[in-house]
């Protein structure tokens, strides 16, 4: 399951297991995700996507009882480590989750957040780095009169692009992005896919996703997961027209799933 | 024969006028007690109620000290139980998914929450009047304290529980460590729910009686010395109105006035503003 040989190699995933518990979420996955890219991860509810996806930001360790095993390698050096400090691991790989999660301060406070965080910015610098990062989300020309006003005021569709604004705004290498657009409507949505389509040149995407045109539309790569098992992974193309896997093809000719 | 239907429609109607005369019951007696002291007390204010001291018998005056003292005790009480509140009630839902700690701090906090505040009054009787030899102003604001404590505690608790949980996920996503992700996401998020807490913490306060009596007991005259004993509203009505005397009377009912006043307007503010954060949040 290895990509071409043109692409670098952003994140190499080595014998992961994910347990909740004693339950085992994810089997001895392998793969390796290019950089610059989206990669896609398709297969119906609890096959593990999710999991996936929070392991490449250590979300999980909010948790208790959830561990994972194995190596997660982002340019080399293991993620799982111990000695992996999360936070700095979570400034290089951003998230946006399924539903929008704007803080409840200003649009400008809530882009600020992060960056804050880790670059000590002039407030001149600070105010270029927010207007990048909302051009970059496409929401600039919609939010530039209202930076001071709350970012819960927004809809859905603007808010889950601050998030995402929110998330670029760090600067990281990688961009996970969990069901972006499950609880958006069709125009959001079609915004959102050109976003993704824009910010590949600049990270290293990966989305999960429950629509499979979706996939088809924005990812390179896919792999298509079940019940832990990463069952595929290989180009967008050829996953979707000539899979090698007679599981990967029912799921995606709608067979089952 | 009734049909089916019909038996329905009889027993939601019976049902409905059991409750309704159930609510109506209630009612009456708030209404009762909230009339009996507008006609027994709004005549009695006046200017001097506000702006003279408690008289000798037979003889007029106002409240002013015993304002002055609720006052003073009720906000000493909610600046040291607040801090206190707002901490205990973060760790238990922030911090406390895991260990015996919180689960056991939990536990005693709701049997405080019901303790009879009495109880209390004795217990800081016990405790700091017998050892200091007087009592004062600092042991009305001490008792009145360990009584906001835990209604505060919980209230934090239930309001940052209501906090979701991808809030949190997505400020740690940005590499935010977890003092951050509480003091400017959860706790910013949760904010108006927990002034409101505090607000219905000193609505309660304010009507307390029983833990004062052990502690900052009562003063005839103007004090300010917190570590004299204190006028204070709710004893002051305690004594004028078992009292024999008709001007003592009088200012008991316009003191219990002042008190249901205030607190009714306390619990208006909590509502307001908690209806606000719903609608932003």
């Amino acid at each position: 399951m290895s990509v071409e040989k043109t692409v670098n190699p952003k994140l190499v995933v080595r014998d992961l297991n994910f347990y909740y518990g004693a339950e085992r979420a994810l089997k001895d996955i392998n793969l390796t995700i290019p950089e610059k890219m989206v990669t896609a991860f398709i297969g119906p509810s609890g096959c593990g996507k999710s999991t996936m996806l929070r392991t490449f930001n250590r979300m999980y360790e909010l948790y208790p009882k959830q561990k994972a095993t194995g190596e997660v390698l982002l340019d080399g050096e293991n993620i799982l480590d111990k000695k992996q400090d999360l936070n700095t691991l979570r400034a290089k790989i951003g998230m946006v989750f399924q539903k929008p999660t704007p803080f409840p301060m200003s649009i400008y406070d809530n882009i600020a957040f992060g960056a804050k965080l880790y670059e000590n910015l002039s407030r001149h610098d600070m105010d270029e780095r927010v207007e990048w990062a909302l051009r970059k989300a496409a929401l600039w020309t919609e939010a530039k009169d209202k930076l001071k006003q709350s970012g819960t005021g927004l809809s859905g569709g603007q808010q889950q692009r601050l998030c995402i604004a929110r998330a670029i705004a760090v600067k990281p290498q990688i961009l996970l992005l969990d069901e972006p657009t499950s609880a958006l409507d069709p125009i959001s949505t079609a915004h959102i896919e050109k976003l993704i389509d824009e910010l590949k040149a600049e990270f290293t995407i990966i989305i999960v996703t429950h629509n499979m045109q979706q996939a088809a539309r924005v990812s390179d790569y896919t792999a298509y997961m079940y019940l832990g098992d990463l069952i595929e992974f290989g180009d967008t193309s050829t996953v979707f027209t000539n899979p090698k896997r007679k599981e990967t093809e029912d799921y995606i000719t709608g067979r089952f799933g | 024969m009734l049909t089916l239907y019909a038996r329905r429609r009889l027993i939601n109607a019976i049902g409905l006028g059991i409750s309704a005369l159930a609510m109506l019951f209630g009612l009456i007696w708030l209404g009762w007690i909230l009339w009996t002291l507008l006609a027994n007390g709004l005549p009695q204010l006046s200017m001097a109620v506000l702006t003279q001291m408690t008289p000798p018998p037979n003889s007029t005056g106002g409240l002013l000290n015993a304002i002055a003292g609720s006052l003073m005790m009720t906000f000493l009480a909610a600046l040291i139980g607040t801090p206190i509140g707002i901490l205990a009630g973060t760790y238990l839902a922030e911090f406390g998914q895991r260990g015996w700690l919180a689960p056991t701090t939990r536990f005693i906090n709701d049997v405080l929450l019901s303790a009879p505040s009495i109880v209390i009054g004795l217990f800081i009787y016990e405790m700091y009047v017998i050892k200091i030899g007087h009592f004062s102003g600092w042991a009305g604001a001490l008792a009145l304290s360990i009584l906001v404590i835990p209604i505060v505690i919980r209230t934090t608790e239930n309001m940052l529980r209501l906090v979701p949980n991808t809030l949190r996920e997505a400020a740690a996503a940005l590499g935010a460590p977890q003092w951050k992700v509480i003091n400017l996401v959860t706790l910013r998020a949760a904010r108006a729910g927990i002034i409101t807490g505090v607000l219905l913490a000193v609505a309660r306060i304010s009507g307390e009686t029983a833990p004062l009596l052990f502690t900052s007991l009562n003063n005839q005259f103007w004090s300010s010395d917190m570590n004299q004993p204190m006028a204070n509203l709710p004893v002051v009505i305690f004594q004028f109105a078992m009292s024999p005397y008709q001007d003592w009377q009088s200012l008991a009912w316009a003191g219990a006035l002042l008190i249901t006043f205030s607190v009714l307007s306390l619990n208006i503010m909590a509502r307001v503003l908690f209806r606000q954060k719903s609608t932003t949040y």
